[in-house]
């Protein structure tokens, strides 16, 4: 499709949900009728920055339905991920954006040579994260076989991706180094039918994405998304690597400087802003990812038209991803403050283990938690350990210090040391 | 008898720090155990001058307390430890842990931290095992 046809597609798809929109969901109607936005306004993307923005805050203060712009009645799917305070957001699908997202994830899967005849191993947890299921109804909705091992035993993984001659996986980049691993411990490199790896939820450099190639003597491919937004299927590279093509008949994209908020010239990085241009149940006008990326609208070599984002730079908010999971200091402030006991002093590093990331909490020991029984100590690094997983999902590790060790700053605190190199 | 009883995470030199403040301080050390795991150490210490000794560290930013145990002589003779034991123990009363305290002359002294300190101290003292005193 020529750029002119697809911003006629745009414009038209954008007009549709303003509308949609502003009839349907009062958080908008409010915030456009307070900067005197009516949706006639709205003729062309060109006028999409008069719009507001919409945060995940704003996901978050609408709990749980507030930017649900149809009843529940037509909702058939529901999906949640974490938020900044530990409270989850929800999001929900009607049939039509289900099967969107089947189309899109099915487009990804076409870009990176899968298709009907293949088999592919979805290993991305199921359940409330989009990355499993989303991946398998895309897969399914292209004909391929899928085999929805999920995550868990790493050992049953490999063997059926041997004994099943699985040409296909999708799961996290640090998760598919580690099975890497240990197929070439258990001498099983050699009995791949392997020939794609659709990779993402996580960011990784394109040193990890071609070590992972070599390794495994496949092509991987970075599939980006976000559950807001639609899940795993936004956009995703082709054979070239040469940034991720956008679906742009679905997702109308921004990059935005983060202090100005106003668009940035094309090629330069800002904030990935995005608005939806055919959901239904969530449209959502020009959500902030507060991923830091740039794009281009240059034609790509595989001869998609459509624009590309480059690697994945930072985020803008200080949110982790661990293992796939979003993690937000502040959870674990809060699961710690909830303790019933004040640890104004904590610090987390994240490390990459081999290949998996590993989060290790340091709390310094203070004189009221202080005993000089080493089993109470670690029943309090336990019951630490217990309160967090809880919290954010994920196992960690706590490690009692002496007090005063953490570093304090005068600004704002550093609660944070990512050792991980993106390889 | 009051312990004192210090965290120590397990870096280099730590210890090291503890004891230089202890010397720097004219505090004698009379005995001392480290218990330690991966992350960290416990140093328990019996001082010339424990309350003293606890501000002080307190003061230099270390996690201490003082814990009252039991300090109780034992005759070197094989079987004594278990004969003095036993009292505590047909008590239901639990060692958290002991450690030697020092050995001079035909007595040993041990330290024993037990779930119920003052019942233990009774029922030790009627089997009639002393206390020893700094």
């Amino acid at each position: 499709m020529s750029r002119d046809e697809m911003t006629v597609l745009q414009n038209y798809r954008l007009t549709n949900t303003v509308n949609h929109v502003y009839h349907n969901v009062e958080f908008y109607r409010h915030k456009m009728q307070k900067i005197g936005l009516l949706p006639s306004d709205i003729k062309t993307i060109d006028d999409l920055t008069k719009l507001p923005f919409t945060t995940k805050e704003d996901l978050r203060d609408t709990y749980p339905y507030g930017l649900f712009a149809v009843p529940i009645s037509e909702i058939v799917r529901i999906h949640a991920s974490t938020g900044t305070t530990g409270k989850q957001t929800v999001v929900g699908y009607t049939r039509r954006d289900i099967s969107t997202w089947s189309e899109c994830v099915a487009r990804s899967l076409t870009m990176t040579g899968v298709g009907k005849g293949d088999t592919i191993l979805v290993a991305y947890g199921y359940g409330l994260f989009t990355g499993g299921l989303g991946l398998h109804y895309g897969a399914e909705h292209l004909g391929a076989c899928v085999i929805p091992i999920a995550t868990g035993s790493t050992k049953r993984l490999t063997t059926m991706m041997v004994d099943l001659e699985a040409t296909a996986i999708a799961c996290t980049p640090s998760y598919l180094l580690h099975v890497a691993e240990v197929l070439e411990a258990e001498g099983l490199l050699g009995k791949l039918k392997i020939k794609a790896a659709i990779c993402g939820a996580e960011p990784w450099s394109e040193a990890m994405r071609l070590q992972i190639e070599e390794k495994l003597g496949i092509n991987a491919f970075d599939i980006y998304g976000l559950s807001e937004v639609l899940g795993p299927g936004v956009a995703c590279d082709c054979i070239h690597h040469q940034g991720l093509h956008i679906y742009e008949d679905y997702f109308l994209s921004e990059v935005i400087s983060e202090q100005s908020q106003t668009p940035v010239a094309a090629g330069e990085t800002g904030e990935l802003v995005f608005t939806t241009l055919a959901k239904e149940g969530i449209p959502l006008i020009r959500y902030r990812t507060k991923d830091l990326t740039d794009i281009t609208y240059e034609p790509c070599e595989c001869g998609r038209t459509t624009a590309r984002i480059g690697r994945f730079k930072g985020r803008s908010d200080d949110m982790l991803i661990i293992r796939g999971v979003n993690v937000f200091p502040s959870q674990i402030e809060a699961a710690l403050i909830e303790m019933g006991t004040t640890l104004p002093h904590y610090v987390m590093e994240i490390d990459r283990v081999g290949t998996l990331d590993v989060l290790e909490l340091k709390v310094e020991v203070e004189e009221r938690y202080f005993s000089d029984e080493i089993r109470k100590l670690e029943g309090l690094t336990r019951q630490i350990e217990k309160t967090i997983r809880e919290a954010i999902g994920l196992s960690i590790k706590v490690k009692l210090v002496e007090p005063r060790t953490i570093e304090r700053s005068t600004g704002k605190a550093k609660r944070v040391i990512d050792k991980r190199k993106l390889m | 008898m009051k312990q004192l009883s210090v965290f120590i995470e397990n870096r280099e030199g730590r210890l090291f720090d503890v004891l230089r403040i202890l010397g720097e301080n004219d505090i004698n050390i009379i005995s001392l155990s480290l218990a330690d795991t991966n992350d960290y150490g416990m140093l328990r210490m019996i001082v010339s001058k424990p309350q003293v000794a606890l501000s002080i560290l307190r003061d230099c930013g270390l996690s201490a307390t003082l814990t009252q145990i039991l300090a109780i002589k034992l005759p070197h003779e094989s079987g004594s430890l278990g004969r003095a034991l036993a009292a505590i123990n047909d008590a239901g009363i639990n060692i958290e842990y002991m450690y030697g305290l020092c050995a001079d002359g035909d007595e040993a002294v041990l330290a024993i931290k037990t779930s119920d300190v003052a019942q233990a101290a009774k029922l030790l003292k009627r089997a009639g095992i002393e206390q020893w005193q700094m």
